[in-house]
């Protein structure tokens, strides 16, 4: 089978990518592993999705329902129930995929857009001591259980990590009839938005408990408890601190790295920090007619923002089938300066200058107040001021064609701005 | 004296209210009116699922299609347990109406169009 463009993932980036992609004259196939359009969404059934793009709080099933609505109108391929093994680059895009229905195929695509989202960190990732009972299991995967199931995993349930979607199953696990009782985290603050703590801590008197983290694990076959420890500024437990939980279940809710196994195959350039490739303003990597985009190239913390990174993928894919790509790449680094963790993209092709740069970046360090600073050969090209930063809140910053000085690498750095 | 967070907005105050409901620490007057609903009538969005009968989709997930009064959270929630979904739905359809008689509908947000005849999601 033969495509323009195959989009790898049918969840909120996927579906914006084939909405923006979208046009007559090309041929788009998505593909998506599970039974339904939508992807995690589908699982997240609290509300608040939606503030920026559109303007109300909704669901995640409503947020998705959206798009798929759209994406139906417009008669866009999809395989559903269909998970794509490899992906290897000749003259096209070879894509080995394999479903109940047909078995093995290859389909040749001319681009593809990844977006095939993340997973969550495990136990194994974070190497906590003791014995291996079941009962331990990512928060996002009780969330499906019962969710989409209707299947409570345990009764007793302690938490460790303060990350959003582990707040969110505090409270919807309260609801369901189980006892949460306790949230661990090994920072001295929360990662979670300061609603999910109150909402989902405080209004059911959870308690939160800063700078701890599981240092034991009981139970042969089933958990029969934990112990947890305060730990000091190097992140090491201190003697004497233990407090002792017996539950049936420890859910965590550690991080989410973006899902790029298919990458296998494929020489990619990578980032060490977003762990997923190097992408340039037109989300590109190093091979062309590739795009990455949503949680596949790095973690998000709002939908909206994975939506609108997405719609920009898929115009660039659409752009690059239609008009073909540069002739000439002129690719210069991105560099994160001081209080920058990291910048997306992390490079700017300015043999094709005609569009704004969009940057999508995280800080290092939690202010009031800050002024970032783009520089270019040593010389200020935009700034912006910004209130309430924190490492948890992507930011963003546009630059427009006519701000850059050269073809020159840039620079952003922040500066604290002191009350 | 009650400690609270403000969720207004993004700076997140930390309020101070007295039993004669005055609030300190707010940097602006949303958060006085946050403290004063929060002691007064605090109000929270329920979401959770109902069972149905269709094997491919197990739960319909709903929301109130506008806050309930906090105290009645685990009461409304406990009179989902007894709904069956056994037709198809739509988002936005009342899925029940009047919960504890407080004017709040449970509504659906998520569709179920299921071809009854051969048991097959659609």
């Amino acid at each position: 089978m033969k495509t323009d463009i195959a989009i790898i993932g049918g969840g909120a980036a996927g579906l914006s990518a084939a909405l923006s992609a979208y046009d007559q004259n090309l041929n788009i196939l998505v593909i998506e592993r599970e039974k339904t359009l939508g992807g995690i969404l589908n699982q997240c059934i609290h509300n608040g999705f939606g503030l920026h793009v559109f303007k109300e709080e909704l669901t995640g099933p409503e947020y998705a329902s959206r798009f798929i609505q759209k994406f139906h109108e417009q008669n866009i391929q999809f395989k559903l129930h269909t998970t794509v093994l490899d992906i290897k680059k000749n003259q096209d895009f070879e894509l080995s995929i394999s479903s109940l229905e047909s078995g093995m195929e290859t389909i040749h695509a001319k681009a593809v857009i990844l977006s095939s989202g993340c997973y969550e960190r495990t136990r194994g990732s974070i190497q906590i001591p003791g014995e291996r009972p079941k009962g331990i299991m990512p928060a996002g995967s009780a969330q499906r259980y019962l969710n989409m199931e209707g299947y409570l995993v345990g009764k007793r349930i302690f938490i460790l990590g303060s990350g959003d979607i582990g707040l969110i199953m505090a409270r919807r696990m309260t609801l369901e009839g189980a006892k949460v009782l306790g949230v661990a985290e090994i920072m001295p603050y929360s990662n979670g938005l300061t609603r999910n703590i109150v909402q989902c801590l405080d209004d059911f008197d959870i308690p939160l408990y800063l700078s701890h983290t599981v240092t034991d694990i009981r139970g042969k076959d089933v958990l029969e408890g934990i112990t947890i420890q305060k730990v000091d500024e190097t992140f090491k437990p201190i003697p004497g601190t233990e407090i002792q939980f017996e539950v049936d279940t420890l859910l965590l809710s550690i991080g989410l790295v973006p899902d790029i196994s298919l990458f296998e195959s494929l020489n990619i350039e990578k980032s060490a920090i977003t762990k997923s490739a190097i992408v340039n303003q037109f989300y590109e990597t190093n091979i062309e007619g590739l795009f990455v985009c949503g949680n596949a190239l790095h973690v998000h913390d709002l939908v909206d923002w994975v939506t609108e990174e997405s719609e920009k993928a898929g115009r660039c894919a659409k752009n690059y089938i239609l008009h073909g790509a540069s002739e000439h790449r002129m690719e210069v680094s991105v560099k994160p300066g001081k209080h920058i963790r990291y910048i997306v993209p992390q490079k700017i092709d300015f043999s094709r200058k005609d569009a704004p740069v969009e940057l999508s970046f995280r800080t290092t360090k939690k202010m009031e107040s800050g002024i970032f600073y783009v520089y270019q050969n040593g010389v200020l090209i935009k700034s912006k001021k910004a209130k309430y930063i924190a490492p948890a809140e992507m930011e963003h910053l546009l630059i427009k064609p006519e701000d850059f000085i050269s073809n020159d690498p840039i620079e952003l750095i922040l500066e604290e701005v002191k009350s | 004296m009650k400690q609270m967070t403000c969720i207004v907005c993004p700076v997140g105050c930390h309020l101070s209210i007295d039993d004669n409901l005055k609030i300190t620490g707010n940097r602006c007057p949303r958060g006085e009116k946050y403290g004063i609903d929060e002691m007064t009538h605090p109000k929270r969005m329920l979401t959770s699922t109902v069972r149905t009968i269709f094997s491919s989709h197990p739960r319909l997930s709903v929301k109130s299609n506008t806050a309930l009064p906090k105290g009645l959270i685990f009461e409304a929630i406990s009179v989902l347990d007894d709904i069956i979904i056994d037709k198809n739905v739509k988002i936005g359809d009342v899925i029940f109406s009047n919960i504890m008689n407080t004017g709040v509908d449970m509504i659906a947000t998520a569709n179920i169009q299921i071809d009854t005849n051969h048991g097959r999601s659609i």
